[in-house]
């Protein structure tokens, strides 16, 4: 195993991160990728840790993929979500997360509704503080697992013309992504409707384009995002119909891309909308290696950010 | 009471605009003279020792949390931490809980205050009934009753109609009518500023035009009914031309800062340590030298605290959950001498003038804002030498959500006299 390791004591997010340290967790993805081909698919590298699971709001993919890749590394795990936990009986964040230091654990992965509130516990608790979805502020794995999916694809993210489409603002995916990829030398542009796309956004370094036809030109990779249903409400557009006319990835928009463009989504993905269902059938899809790559890359968070003696 | 002389003071002299080495001679609560020099036998005397003699501050702008949230803060308490802070009268904020909207409430307030308070509280009344925006409160019974003035505090009267209302009617028995500015629709779950630094933390915006419609209404509504309108907490620099403008059109338009917006700005958010969440949320740099500049050329009349305390445990939760609002009573003044006097360009006489003498003028309070023949023995003395730590045992208030918790700085106050009375810290 790569004798590198993390200054850092929590994955808070991949702003704080340098180029060294993602190519770190990059390449530390890449070698223990091979374990899940093994017909036995665990190693005892992390055995004797414990992993918490902190979900605050639903999730399917990255929390099986969490405990997935803790247990590959033989770590214990145990999870703690809204429903059926003190959460509900109205504990607060807080004594939770204190409650269950006492019980020593190595590492807590948290996902909350609410940006911050991982970097609000790793105040609190010694144990690493892994960040699974904050609010609207960043989600580093997914990031991490997207770019391993690029690079499978490319070879290399250097000069790589990259097109995140949907809703900006409240994404911590995009946002995850646009550190990340700017960091390993890629082009980011955004686009979206302007009420989910701020021109704020420049200011981290990305290109925007409010003209999607314009947008998908040249592009080697197409991310788009989910739409949730909720903004709506709020009037940041009129109707699904009307996005997915002007924002959808359409066979037609696609076809304007580079001929080798890949589509790329988080999950879930609302077919329809963000993404027509046709495209898979002209276009190569890596929404599933990126699954795959998902597993990988918090196999190597948590081997790389869990401190103290590791058996290898 | 007897008579008390206090000897060798540096007394801030809001009338003639200096500090004038010289004694002041109290009795019954009152000032008998200030003199450069009084010599009286058989008389206490108290010796200032050099420090400054500064006229009781007074807070237009402080939440006690009583009735309601005592676990907070309550009159005892919050009108110590006043006390130990140099004030000697305040606004008490009316969203308490039942919110102060009837007479009753002022009352009750006004009794408390008298059997446990150590500063004066003057209790502001909500504009509208529950301050739910729809329907006015009895604003001329809470003021027959005491109120001072009227606010909404925490939530901006969204209905125009009913602003109007409030502005016209006030007018026949003088009530103060003070806007919390902010457009609601515009700041639907917001936490923090909406600019490129808090997009980049994913924190959801209030952008600064939720403040200045608001503000550019009720200016409006003010010229429309030739009312009294008092604009609470401006924290942008987008806002100052338009109260320029209104206070230039003649209208009877007044506005404050807190010391937050003044010396805090949105990059302390970086952590997303939720004893910087505020409302209105800290702005940019540039807005907090624009606001500094404004309140040294009086654009903005006076500094009002918004103290605003809650328990740790309210505050110990991720950022999207804390609730608003910072404590200052123990505090405003030696931390604004440090960063406005001491390295902000302004002078100690100006500080004075907007954290006691211009609020006492706005509040119409009598005998409070100069140390002078005839006004209120009530003042305090400030020793810019002497060093403090702001920790428990320093801190008066029952809260202690502020960013300068755990840290040292040079100022205190010695002691303050309230009416006569000597509270030694």
């Amino acid at each position: 195993m790569d004798s590198q390791s993390l200054t850092k004591k929590d994955l808070l997010g991949l702003d704080e991160l340098d180029r060294e340290e993602i190519e770190l967790i990059l390449d530390t993805a890449r070698s223990l990728r091979e374990i899940l081909y093994r017909p036995i698919k665990k190693v005892p590298t992390l055995r004797g840790k414990t992993v918490v699971n902190m979900f605050f709001e639903p999730s399917t993919r990255t929390q099986s993929s969490f405990d997935l890749a803790a247990k590959r590394l033989s770590a214990d795990t145990v999870s703690v979500s809204t429903r059926g936990s003190a959460v509900q009986k109205g504990e607060s964040l807080l004594d939770t997360l204190l409650n269950i230091d006492a019980m020593k654990a190595d590492a807590f992965v948290i996902r909350h509704w609410a940006s911050g509130a991982p970097h609000f516990l790793a105040r609190y608790t010694k144990a690493a503080v892994i960040n699974a979805g904050d609010g609207t502020h960043e989600h580093p794995t997914q990031a991490l697992l997207d770019i391993l999916t690029m690079q499978d694809r490319f070879g290399s993210i250097e000069g790589l013309d990259v097109l995140i489409v949907g809703d900006i603002l409240h994404s911590r995916v995009a946002r995850s992504n646009i550190f990340g990829l700017k960091k390993l030398g890629a082009k980011v542009t955004l686009s979206g409707p302007p009420t989910l796309l701020p021109e704020y956004f420049q200011d981290l370094g990305a290109d925007i384009s409010y003209d999607v036809d314009e947008a998908v030109k040249d592009k080697d990779v197409i991310m788009a995002l989910r739409i949730q249903k909720e903004r709506l409400e709020e009037a940041y557009f009129p109707s699904i119909r009307e996005y997915r006319k002007f924002f959808g990835i359409t066979i037609e928009r696609l076809r304007k891309a580079k001929e080798n463009a890949v589509i790329m989504h988080p999950g879930p993905v609302n077919w329809g909308v963000e993404l027509d269902f046709d495209l898979l059938q002209e276009r190569e899809s890596l929404i599933l290696n990126q699954v795959t790559n998902g597993v990988a890359v918090r196999m190597a968070v948590l081997y790389l950010f869990i401190k103290g003696e590791k058996e290898s | 009471m007897s008579k008390i002389l206090f000897k060798n003071c540096k007394v801030v002299d809001t009338s003639n605009e200096k500090i004038v080495k010289s004694d002041v001679l109290i009795e019954d609560g009152v000032i008998l003279d200030a003199l450069p020099s009084i010599d009286l036998k058989d008389v206490e005397i108290i010796d200032c020792n050099g420090n400054f003699l500064i006229p009781g501050l007074v807070d237009m702008h402080a939440h006690l949390r009583e009735p309601g949230d005592e676990y907070k803060e309550d009159i005892r308490t919050g009108t110590m931490a006043a006390i130990h802070g140099g004030y000697v009268a305040l606004v008490s904020m009316p969203n308490t809980n039942p919110p102060c909207d009837n007479r009753s409430v002022v009352e009750y307030i006004l009794r408390r205050s008298k059997e446990e308070g150590n500063a004066d509280v003057f209790p502001c009344g909500t504009i509208t009934k529950r301050r739910q925006g729809e329907e006015l409160a009895e604003l001329a019974d809470m003021a027959e009753g005491g109120a001072i003035a009227f606010s909404d505090d925490g939530s901006w009267v969204q209905s125009s109609g009913v602003m109007r209302r409030a502005l016209e009617y006030s007018k026949f028995f003088g009530g103060i009518i003070i806007s919390h500015p902010e457009d609601r629709t515009l700041t639907v779950r917001g936490v923090a500023n909406e600019s490129p630094f808090t997009i980049k933390l994913g924190l959801r915006g209030m952008p600064e035009e939720a403040e200045t419609i608001a503000i550019f209404r009720d200016i409006e509504l003010a010229r429309l009914t030739k009312g009294r309108l008092h604009i609470a907490h401006v924290s942008s620099k987008g806002n100052i031309e338009l109260i320029k403008l209104a206070k230039a059109s003649g209208l009877n338009v007044t506005a404050e800062v807190t010391p937050h917006h003044l010396i805090f700005d949105e990059e302390s958010l970086s952590n997303y340590d939720p004893v910087y969440k505020v409302n209105p949320p800290l702005r940019t740099r540039d807005d907090r030298h624009a606001l500094l500049e404004a309140l040294k050329d009086g654009v903005i009349d006076i500094i009002a605290t918004d103290h605003a305390p809650h328990a740790d445990f309210e505050k110990m939760d991720e950022f999207n959950s804390a609730p608003f609002g910072m404590i200052w009573l123990d505090l405003a003044f030696v931390v604004l001498y440090n960063e406005l006097v001491v390295s902000g360009g302004m002078d100690l006489v100006r500080l004075t003038k907007v954290m006691s003498t211009r609020p006492a003028e706005l509040l119409k309070l009598e005998g409070l804002g100069a140390i002078e023949k005839g006004y209120k023995a009530s003042f305090f003395a400030f020793n810019p030498e002497a060093e403090i730590t702001i920790n428990r045992e320093f801190i008066k208030s029952r809260a202690f959500n502020t960013p300068l918790y755990n840290s040292s700085m040079r100022g205190k106050v010695e002691w303050t006299v309230k009416d006569g009375k000597i509270y030694r810290f």
